[in-house]
């Protein structure tokens, strides 16, 4: 008994590296930001502890909760066009055959685009003197994503669809390819209709893949940064700037330290909690 | 229900016939089983009938309508799988609702219809659980109820459907099975690799060899009077002894000794037995062969082999010479082991009875030649 406790004890030191290179590479830094967001610095010298100051600031703060606001309205709409789309082409998709290889090469092409050679695009592409697809838009209604809101907001969204929808479609598609035969000539010899075979074989076995499919796009779309950046920087106005783009204005362009921590801080919170919801909605809603 | 009529069906996957071109009819309520070894194309033909696949050539009818274009669901097939497909996030009350309510049965007999079929099957308590809480024997069971709740289908093909279930819920089963077949005079059509599965549940049973029918017979048919070799090892418990023999003058020998005289039987195909046209050499349908040496033709002088059941082998005082090798014990039976003319030789004798002797006689023994049978061997 003493034994066995004895190497269970030595087995702690085979973590100790892990353990050493996760506190370097995450715990140490997320402590300084934790250092930073209850002081308020003026030099390495000078600096007061402030409490929880900061993070009132910056709760009551009307450009952060605007900012809030927008990027929960940007991912709610990312989640409901990205995640439906991306079934409906998984499900469109060949199952054999060699147009299986044409079909995910194209489909998987948006995602091979570095994010600001994404945004480079868009910005162009959406531009309505010189961009095709600005053109076309400017052919049938006005649009100016530089000056009008609801353009920009548009451009902003649909440059998200274009780039991450694939990821859905490859997640959703790996699912669907798993479904042993045999369940698809069940539904044939049960007289099931397509939408049957959908609702009751497709969708229940996607439940694993929709999962990882929609935690991951709420978590990247909610910290949203490169494309919008490149493509509009924020605007119009603040049309599009979401968190990540006013947390970085707040850190880097004013080097507001203590702010851009608990900032920081309440951003990261948020992320955790939206993401341990859906987990929990998900995966008991399957037992 | 109807007659469901291959006509030179085939089907390829590759360069290599699954399904070697067969014309065959499955009865109407009949009970079939279809018996081969894995890879004897016993799925492929199921789902020739089924419609989950079109065959590379030829045309299956359902009595005289041509259903070889029309898709699964236009045909009336009910067809069940070797491992259970179930409906996992539904009950199991709407599992077994689900092909019903697909084709629009009135609300009524639909509770009907899934009530009688889980009493039959014993669901009745899972009625209300979801279909994957169950465990594989169970699902299994839901899978095989959703075949059998619908009425007026063609027929209801089922392959190996009780490999997942534990062996003594499988005798019950299959006696249902028999009990549902008696009660709705469904064609059935029971895909297996187990002769005794075959043997005791059907009427018929088919036998699969290479993507071609090599037999069909009822279970007695089979045992007593095997058209082709693989008949007789693959069905018996142990398989028919194979010998190498001689015919010479019209006796047949065994390493210089005579066994008796070679009778002729007709080939396979000449006589017009029911079921057995088209394609010569992919049906075979066996008949008992009648009395003896009434239909006897010569047979060629050359090589033959000879086959005797383990059951038709006596030892005793007279016949061929053989050395005992040895017995194994089994409690119902002994089975001997013994060697003549240099090749082994197994029998099958009532326990208690003498093992002794240097001699063994062949009550029904017959005659192959490139695997099929010619003939028999008669006093």
């Amino acid at each position: 008994m003493s034994d066995g406790r004895q190497k269970h004890n030595r087995a702690w030191w085979l973590v100790l590296p892990v353990v050493v290179s996760v506190a370097f590479t995450a715990i140490i830094p997320l402590m300084t930001v934790v250092n930073y967001s209850v002081q308020d610095i003026f030099s390495p010298f000078d600096r007061i502890f402030v409490g929880l100051d900061w993070f009132r600031d910056v709760a009551r703060d009307p450009e952060v909760r605007g900012a809030l606001v927008r990027t929960l309205i940007f991912s709610a709409q990312v989640l409901l066009i990205e995640i439906p789309l991306g079934v409906l082409i998984a499900v469109c998709m060949p199952r054999r055959g060699w147009t299986v290889s044409v079909a995910l090469v194209l489909v998987a092409l948006p995602l091979l685009i570095p994010w600001n050679v994404v945004g480079t695009i868009w910005q162009i592409f959406a531009r309505g003197d010189i961009g095709l697809g600005g053109w076309a838009v400017n052919k049938v209604v006005n649009f100016n994503y530089t000056l009008d809101s609801a353009d920009a907001w548009i451009t902003v969204l649909a440059m998200d669809v274009w780039h991450w929808t694939p990821l859905v479609v490859l997640l959703a598609y790996a699912g669907l390819r798993s479904i042993p035969d045999p369940y698809f000539q069940a539904a044939q010899i049960d007289g099931a209709s397509a939408w049957a075979t959908f609702r009751h074989i497709q969708l229940p076995r996607l439940r694993g893949v929709l999962t990882i499919a929609i935690l991951l796009r709420f978590m990247d779309s909610f910290m949203i940064y490169t494309e919008p950046f490149v493509v509009t920087g924020g605007g119009p106005g603040n049309a599009t700037s979401f968190l990540s783009i006013l947390l970085s204005k707040i850190a880097v362009g004013q080097f507001d330290l203590g702010p851009a921590g608990a900032f920081s801080l309440l951003y990261f919170l948020i992320v955790q909690i939206v993401c341990y919801v859906f987990f929990t909605v998900l995966t008991r809603s399957g037992r | 229900m109807a007659d469901i009529r291959l006509e030179e069906v085939g089907h390829r996957y590759t360069d290599d016939w699954a399904v070697r071109p067969m014309t065959w009819t499955w009865r109407s309520g009949r009970a079939y089983a279809l018996l081969g070894p894995s890879g004897c194309g016993k799925t492929t033909l199921l789902n020739i009938i089924s419609g989950l696949l079109t065959p590379t050539q030829g045309r299956v009818y359902f009595d005289d309508r041509d259903v070889t274009s029309v898709p699964t669901a236009g045909r009336d097939i009910a067809q069940v799988f070797q491992f259970p497909v179930l409906y996992e996030e539904m009950s199991v009350y709407n599992n077994l609702a689900f092909p019903l309510r697909n084709r629009k049965y009135p609300r009524k007999e639909v509770d009907e219809r899934v009530r009688r079929v889980a009493s039959l099957l014993g669901l009745e308590e899972h009625l209300g659980r979801r279909a994957r809480r169950l465990d594989a024997g169970r699902q299994q069971i839901v899978s095989l109820g959703r075949g059998l709740v619908r009425s007026g289908v063609a027929a209801v093909l089922l392959d190996e459907p009780l490999t997942v279930v534990d062996p003594a819920l499988k005798w019950t089963l299959r006696s249902k099975l028999k009990e549902i077949h008696r009660d709705t005079g469904h064609t059935l059509i029971y895909v297996t690799h187990d002769q005794t599965e075959a043997l005791t549940f059907a009427d018929e049973v088919v036998v699969l060899k290479d993507g071609a029918i090599v037999q069909s017979g009822t279970p007695e048919e089979l045992f007593l009077s095997p058209a082709h070799e693989f008949v007789g090892h693959f069905i018996g418990s142990p398989g028919m002894n194979m010998l190498p023999a001689t015919v010479v003058d019209g006796e047949v020998r065994i390493g210089g000794a005579c066994v008796g005289r070679a009778a002729g039987l007709p080939l396979p195909g000449e006589r017009g037995a029911p079921g057995s046209t088209g394609t010569a050499g992919s049906v075979i349908t066996g008949p008992v062969p009648g009395p003896r040496s009434a239909q006897a033709m010569p047979i060629s002088a050359g090589p033959v082999r000879l086959g005797v059941r383990p059951e038709f082998v006596r030892l005793g005082g007279s016949g061929l010479s053989a050395r005992v090798t040895g017995v194994d014990d089994l409690g119902a039976y002994l089975l001997v082991h013994a060697e003549v003319d240099g090749h082994a030789l197994t029998a099958k004798t009532a326990p208690g009875a003498p093992v002794s002797g240097e001699h063994v006689r062949f009550e029904r023994a017959f005659l192959f030649r490139d695997e099929v049978r010619i003939g028999e061997v008669v006093a």
